[in-house]
């Protein structure tokens, strides 16, 4: 049930796109066709589930027991770049065909700030999920960005829709490209907002 | 280019928030209100000054290969003292920024302009780059932030100017996205004509 509370409140509530601001750029700057943003979205998932858990061990195992907890910035920073690396040359060798549609994005991945935006977040908020508010567990963290990158996901997929059909329709000059697409967001900003209360 | 033009040119013909489109995380996260987005702002203009020094300085050393590898390191290290400066002396604007200030690491702004500017320049330029770009950031920061202050709290700088509250969706999400795309329009039909 709690992992059910999560995942809704990850992916609708606390949209990581629409309201809490993380992966503005990729937002913005790969969802103009639906298929180039799918495979943004499955990319980002499967490096923010991977960086999550070897960020969530390495803070808890080395960062914390060591006394160094100010080298989390740039720790993790290099954790997510190595990895992001090393996903490429694992995905080259066994399975082509996922790196032919993820490849390009994963370069992308290393500057998106909402891997290291929930590597973040996950060991250093308390949450409360229904219940009493505490520091996630291992299992609860790579939950909680699998579901933050399904938002991620949900909201670059609709965004790309709607800018298809932008395309084609007639905007004020002044509007065209980044402004129109900034207002469309807000709209969706706005939709979005419906969902708050839903979970507490 | 002068010294003077490069401040400039950081901050109209370049602006990093109007006209490159970069940073758009901070930007539209951090500016529920005007002191808000300017501290966003100097804390970016921090990192992107002395990062801008040390890459150019540097540059010369680090093999073509690595350069981004090393340039994320050395934003790092600028990013981490950053957060230990601000916990001592600024700690409540430094919890309202919260998660935003070690994401200046991954703030395309700096490694766009470490990459663009920095390794080909001289120490001095870039410093200047660094100052035009961050004042650049800054004041956009600074008037979007003061603009949704205005609308969805009725205060600029904190101080209350009409009574109640203003419209709540300003400060939440939406109203972030409609302000900066009108503030863009309005930026972008000013500045036509400037070259």
């Amino acid at each position: 049930m709690e992992y059910l509370i999560i995942i809704v409140s990850a992916i609708f509530v606390n949209n990581i796109v629409l309201s809490q601001f993380l992966g503005i750029c990729p937002f913005l700057g790969v969802s103009t066709k639906v298929n180039t943003a799918a495979g943004m979205a499955a990319a980002v998932t499967f490096v923010m589930a991977l960086s999550t858990l070897v960020t969530y061990l390495i803070q808890y195992y080395i960062l914390l027991p060591l006394g160094i907890g100010f080298m989390q910035t740039l720790t993790f920073i290099l954790v997510i770049a190595a990895l992001v690396q090393m996903i490429e040359i694992i995905l080259k060798k066994i399975s082509p065909a996922m790196y032919k549609a993820l490849g390009i994005f994963l370069p992308l991945i290393t500057t998106n700030c909402c891997v290291l935006g929930v590597a973040i977040m996950v060991v250093s908020k308390e949450f409360s999920f229904g219940g009493a508010s505490h520091m996630l567990n291992l299992g609860e963290s790579v939950v909680y960005s699998v579901a933050m990158a399904l938002g991620f996901g949900v909201a670059l997929i609709l965004f790309a829709g709607i800018r298809e059909q932008l395309e084609l329709s007639d905007i004020p000059k002044a509007f065209k490209g980044i402004p129109i697409a900034l207002i469309t967001a807000g709209i969706l900003a706005l939709a979005f907002m419906g969902f708050s209360g839903l979970v507490k | 280019m002068s010294k003077a033009g490069i401040i400039l040119k950081g901050i109209i013909k370049d602006n990093p928030t109007f006209v490159l489109v970069l940073g758009m995380c901070p930007t539209l996260g951090t500016t529920t209100s005007a002191i808000n987005g300017m501290g966003m702002g100097l804390a970016t203009m921090f990192v992107l000054v002395l990062s801008n020094i040390f890459i150019s300085l540097l540059a010369r050393y680090i093999p073509d290969k690595v350069r981004i590898p090393c340039y994320i390191v050395i934003i790092a290290a600028f990013v981490t003292i950053l957060q230990l400066l601000m916990q001592a002396y600024v700690p409540s604007l430094y919890e309202v920024l919260g998660l935003y200030i070690p994401l200046i690491v991954v703030n395309c702004i700096v490694l766009g302009r470490a990459e663009a500017f920095a390794n080909k320049n001289t120490a001095m330029d870039s410093a200047c780059d660094g100052i035009g770009i961050g004042l650049g950031f800054t004041l956009a920061l600074t008037v979007i932030g003061l603009v949704r202050e205005m609308l969805g709290s009725g205060s600029a700088f904190g101080v209350k100017f009409i009574s109640g509250d203003g419209m709540l969706a300003f400060v939440l999400a939406p109203g972030a996205f409609f302000v900066l795309a009108y503030l863009m329009v309005i930026f972008r039909q000013l500045t036509k004509n400037v070259k």
